[in-house]
């Protein structure tokens, strides 16, 4: 072991313990204390001046309040609940938008497919609240949507569509749907052609043979693309806030909530803290599922 | 069999039509010259010149420019470090845990992020401003751009670094003449990648940064919670257009190199 390696090693290493992995203690520790109306708004705080006795002092004093309140107040497991929902719903939904963007490129003449990456790609690198703005014109009352519907003669008076569930569902396929295409492109991408023309050879129809060949070798696409646009909207705070209504209860809405207008520091750490838990499930399955691919791949 | 059936045709166009309505509605609109955004009142650039007379919206562009450009250096300066460390490190004590904290912070929802630094910022009594939402982007992108470097350092031949050091390099000459050049499009594209996730961020910067310096993304975000504004629809298209020409130059770029690179095999095949 050299100087050199060490010091390589050290400075990425040291960098992400100092910013990512003790501010996650310190938002355990705040979630373990009680609110106050101090600076900072929480007691206790640890004294290391008072050495050892300060240090045991403080571990006593620590305890899950929060937690508990969290469990008892329907606010927050309405919330949690209501996460999920939406985060499923809002991930099927994905998929049936993207699937046949995904399949349609992959059968595309070749020449077009860098061309169509480049405009499923270029979206994502537009700004993500600019691709929310955009649809707040189109949904509400007087917008252009209700205007076309009534234009077209389907509807007699305005829709309320901002500030609902609905446009937070439109919000969420519109902005996660490139995460979800490109997977499932990449996959059917690679999908060996002659084994269609086998299945068709032995009689299959085109449709049983979409079912029997291209459905489960696509398969590791769609899971990816699916835990892709799951993960990131369980804990979605922008689309909520700017399309939904004062009934739409995300968990990032609440935790934004609680920290800047209530100034609640614990309840909003111990919100974190259950929102952590939750996720390492899809987490650990996400990355279980790309492990299996790369050992597929090799 | 590869065709272009009605039904491919027809899932191609209906996608790329939504995904794209909305954004050549905002731009239409943004040339509107009533106040109203829904209402078509005929062309004006009137909106342009507002947003350019309007010193609030200059100032966080500003800012958001700077923040942008540190965090995104300092990004990948420390997440090829980091790529380099993942790929050609070895085994050190702590391995697992660093590419857990490599890969956690790309799937950890913003809110989370920006909430757990701010009581770093503020147990460590760091007043808050430019400096630490530059620190805290720094950190969230450095994981992006380490994991587009790893998989360019991952799949290159090692064998050329290796005789680099076999003809009397040191390692840092090594990497310098060698790995560098090699893996330079993944740092450039890592880099690029920083740069708009910094640019595009809304929530970790909020919970981070100081009541003097507001960044876009806060800016915009607090006006167009109250509604939509002709303004906005302005300075919307003004961010579309360059990030569109940023794109495409980028993908004319590498399509050219990767052409020039096929001419110069083909080359040295029939040589």
């Amino acid at each position: 072991m050299n100087l050199r390696r060490l010091i390589l090693i050290a400075i990425p290493y040291l960098w992400l313990l100092l910013f990512f992995l003790i501010p996650f203690g310190i938002v355990l520790k705040i979630s373990l204390s009680e609110t106050a109306i101090a600076i900072p708004p929480y007691t206790p705080t640890l004294d290391l001046s008072a050495g050892w006795q300060g240090f045991t002092a403080y571990l006593s004093e620590l305890d899950f309040d929060n937690f508990s309140f969290l469990a008892e107040d329907d606010l927050y497991w309405k919330a949690f609940l209501s996460s999920l929902t939406i985060s499923v719903v809002s991930t099927l939904l994905t998929l049936a938008v993207g699937f046949p963007i995904a399949y349609g490129m992959a059968n595309a003449p070749e020449e077009w497919r860098p061309s169509l990456m480049v405009l499923v790609i270029l979206p994502f690198w537009t700004s993500f609240l600019i691709r929310v703005y955009a649809w707040m014109g189109i949904l509400s009352q007087g917008g252009l949507l209700n205007q076309f519907l009534i234009w077209t003669g389907l509807i007699d008076t305005p829709l309320t569509i901002l500030n609902t569930n609905t446009a937070v569902y439109i919000g969420i396929v519109y902005t996660y749907l490139p995460f979800m295409v490109l997977p499932i492109y990449a996959t059917l991408e690679k999908l060996d052609n002659s084994l269609l023309e086998a299945a068709e050879d032995l009689g299959c129809s085109r449709i049983q043979a979409f079912w029997l060949v291209t459905a489960p070798l696509s398969r590791p696409g769609v899971i990816a693309g699916c835990f892709l646009v799951f993960i990131p909207v369980l804990g979605e705070f922008v689309i909520p806030s700017l399309l939904g209504g004062s009934g739409t209860l995300m968990i990032g809405k609440v935790l934004w909530e609680e920290f800047f207008t209530n100034r609640d520091w614990p309840v909003a750490s111990a919100v974190a803290v259950v929102l952590l838990l939750i996720l390492i499930i899809p987490i650990t399955l996400f990355q279980r599922n790309q492990q299996a691919q790369r050992e597929a791949d090799e | 069999m590869r065709r272009l059936t009605w039904f491919n045709v027809t899932a191609l166009t209906l996608g790329f039509a939504f995904l794209y309505i909305p954004i050549v509605i905002l731009v239409i609109y943004s040339f509107n010259a009533s106040k109203l955004v829904t209402v078509w009142a005929g062309f004006s650039t009137k909106w342009y010149f507002e947003l350019m007379r309007n010193e609030a919206f200059l100032n966080a562009a500003w800012v958001t420019l700077k923040v942008a450009l540190a965090s995104s250096t300092a990004a990948t300066v420390l997440g090829t470090m980091a790529a380099y460390v993942m790929v050609r490190g070895g085994r050190f004590f702590g391995r697992t845990l660093f590419s857990g904290m490599i890969y956690a912070p790309l799937v950890m929802p913003e809110v989370i992020t920006g909430l757990s630094l701010l009581l770093l910022f503020i147990a460590v009594g760091l007043e808050r401003g430019v400096f630490t939402v530059v620190l805290a982007h720094t950190t969230f992108s450095m994981c992006f751009v380490s994991i587009v470097v790893s998989s360019r350092l991952a799949t290159f031949d090692r064998s050329i670094e290796e005789a680099a050091l076999d003809l009397g390099c040191t390692p840092f000459d090594a990497f310098r003449s060698v790995t560098l050049p090699i893996i330079a499009p993944a740092v450039i594209s890592g880099w690029l990648l920083a740069f708009t996730l910094s640019l595009d961020d809304l929530v970790i910067a909020s919970f981070t940064t100081g009541p003097a310096s507001t960044t876009l993304p806060i800016r915009i975000f607090s006006s167009i919670r109250l509604g939509v504004s002709p303004e906005i629809n302005a300075l919307s298209t003004i961010l579309i257009a360059l990030v569109t020409i940023g794109v495409i130059t980028a993908s004319l770029v590498s399509k050219r190199a990767i052409m020039r690179q096929r001419a110069e095999e083909q080359r040295a095949a029939a040589t």
